[in-house]
């Protein structure tokens, strides 16, 4: 047993735990934060396999601004936990069996394969750079099915902006750039008054202090 | 330099053995975290001096002679500080923040280059690394927020969450300006793209310049500084996250912030101001008299540049409005940084890219 199938083991036995927790914490919050570890753990499984664009992009893109999200509006839910655990074991038959039909297919699609594929990954040079290939292959052969994939992207992008927002009509809102562009002209007048003599002072607060 | 690290390995590795790697590793570790932990020490006192210059009044300069004592004085007060655990906080997750804070921001100087060859991890994704390193700080603040149990702390965990999301998008585009230029993710490659017969000219700061502009400010607001630091709007929400930790708690935060400020410095000048390299080589007698200081020093010097624009921005400007930053971010920087990736892009192609 060497170094990296310690690791693998490690990252592996991680990977289960914290998906299990995922399912059985009793706090939303620690639910999430073990799915986080979950992606962190399963980064680290897709290293070992020399994928370290892929292993870095989960990190990046899911732990670092998916994950993020999904935080903020599990703590700002207020979430009854005896409320959702009541009917639990009404649905746990259905979600038993749906559970089974998805290990099902994982086995039919993947089981097969790797069987007779005998799945010994070939080592890679220490200059090879997985991103670098990635790039080439995503670019060049699959350059359609990449920009499709953009595509679709953007217009679920736009489809979601255009579902949500709508402008109220009685809610008033700032101009920022025309509060950045205010000159001084625009706020300060500036007038000249005629400079008085000191003794005219003077002998108005007399007068004022005789009344 | 190199020369004399390669000795050193060679000779541990015929005293030690296989044993060695993992030695020298932590070597290297503590080599590189050290001097940033000192850095950070004496960044705080030199925050305070500089800022109470551009005030006109002294700083600290009771301990120790010319207040040069006083990053102690206050590492010590903190450690035998209290730390107190508010009633009704997640008594692990409060606990965790503070590490889950600090680690990504020590993790990340894994990949920054300190002079040529002069790496912890000379990754060939190493952009990539940094950028996921960077991500994961955000961690820390949203989970003390929570864990917290107070008002005060929960909305500037959220402020903050926001912010340091929509910031990341600007920052990951301009590095993706960066990496066209350079046409490596590896920060040692990216840093020998930038090497030409001009000496500073051949730096990146020239084509990426708005860029420059973006990548710095992103980062002041990534870190939480002023005139960006609604996370911590003392005005409005007491400390913001932090409010509820005293004693360590605190410093690891500060800790945590001050070697972020101290990172995106460095990575300012990896990415555009030529890292280590001599911003005088290739000019006559000037170029070769100069080319024998270390570069580890120009890498330095050039830091410290951005850490004091950290400290005059924050004496400078007033605090943004939340709004006014998510308008920054969003509308200002976002599509700057996208179309000057399709400038870059395009304008690589013609005979007028020279870097």
């Amino acid at each position: 047993m060497n170094f990296e199938t310690i690791l693998f083991y490690f990252f592996a036995a991680a990977a289960v735990f914290s998906a299990l927790r995922v399912i059985t914490a009793r706090n939303p919050l620690h639910s999430v934060m073990f799915l986080v570890l979950a992606f962190v753990s399963s980064s680290g499984i897709w290293l070992l396999l020399e994928a370290e664009f892929l292993a870095i992009a989960l990190v990046l893109v899911y732990v670092g601004a998916v994950m993020v999200l999904f935080l903020f509006v599990v703590m700002m839910l207020d979430i009854n936990i005896e409320k959702l655990r009541k009917d639990f074991l009404q649905w746990l038959p259905a979600g038993a069996l749906l559970a089974t039909l998805i290990v099902v297919q994982m086995v039919w699609v993947l089981g097969d394969k790797a069987a007779s594929t005998g799945m010994t990954a070939v080592k890679h040079a220490a200059n090879y750079s997985n991103t670098k290939e990635l790039g080439r292959l995503i670019y060049t052969d699959y350059v359609y099915p990449f920009e499709l994939a953009a595509v679709l992207l953007l217009v679920a992008m736009v489809a979601a902006i255009a579902l949500t927002f709508r402008r109220r009509r009685d809610s008033k809102r700032q101009d920022i750039s025309w509060q950045v562009n205010v000159k001084r002209n625009d706020r300060v007048r500036i007038i000249s008054m005629p400079a008085t003599k000191k003794n005219e002072v003077s002998g108005a607060d007399e007068a004022h202090a005789a009344d | 330099m190199i020369e004399l690290l390669q000795t050193v390995h060679q000779m541990g590795e015929g005293l030690l053995g296989a044993a060695w790697m993992p030695v020298w590793t932590v070597v290297k570790i503590m080599v590189i975290i050290l001097p940033i932990m000192g850095g950070v020490a004496y960044y705080t006192l030199a925050e305070r001096k500089i800022l109470g210059f551009m005030q006109v009044r002294p700083g600290p300069n009771r301990v120790g002679y010319w207040g040069l004592l006083q990053p102690i004085a206050d590492g010590i007060k903190l450690l035998l500080k209290e730390f107190i655990i508010p009633t009704g906080a997640n008594k692990f997750l409060f606990l965790a923040a503070p590490v889950m804070a600090l680690t990504p921001a020590l993790a990340a100087w894994a990949v920054v280059p300190f002079f040529d060859g002069g790496t912890l991890a000379n990754v060939n994704a190493g952009l990539l690394y940094l950028l996921a390193m960077t991500s994961l700080g955000v961690y820390g603040i949203i989970i003390a927020g929570w864990a917290s149990n107070s008002k005060y702390a929960f909305l500037g965990a959220l402020r903050s969450a926001a912010q340091i999301v929509s910031y990341e998008l600007a920052m990951g585009f301009a590095l993706v300006c960066v990496l066209l230029a350079a046409q490596s993710l590896n920060m040692g490659e990216i840093v020998q793209g930038q090497q030409s017969e001009y000496g500073l000219f051949g730096w990146y700061w020239i084509p990426l310049f708005p860029m420059l502009v973006v990548y710095f400010l992103a980062g002041v607001a990534e870190t939480n500084r002023a005139p960006f630091d609604l996370a911590e709007d003392e005005s409005a929400i007491v400390a913001g996250f932090h409010t509820e930790y005293s004693g360590m708690g605190f410093a690891l935060f500060f800790l945590a912030e001050y070697a972020n400020m101290i990172l995106i410095a460095a990575l300012t000048v990896v990415f555009f101001l030529g890292g280590y390299l001599n911003p005088f080589h290739g000019w006559g007698a000037l170029g070769e008299l100069t080319d024998q200081v270390p570069g580890l020093f120009w890498m330095l010097a050039k830091m410290s540049i951005f850490l004091f624009l950290f400290l005059w921005l924050r004496a400078t400007f007033p605090r943004y409005r939340y709004d006014q930053l998510m308008r920054l971010g969003w509308k200002v920087f976002i599509p700057l940084t996208l179309i000057w990736v399709v400038v870059v892009a395009s304008w690589m192609q013609t005979s007028l890219w020279v870097w």
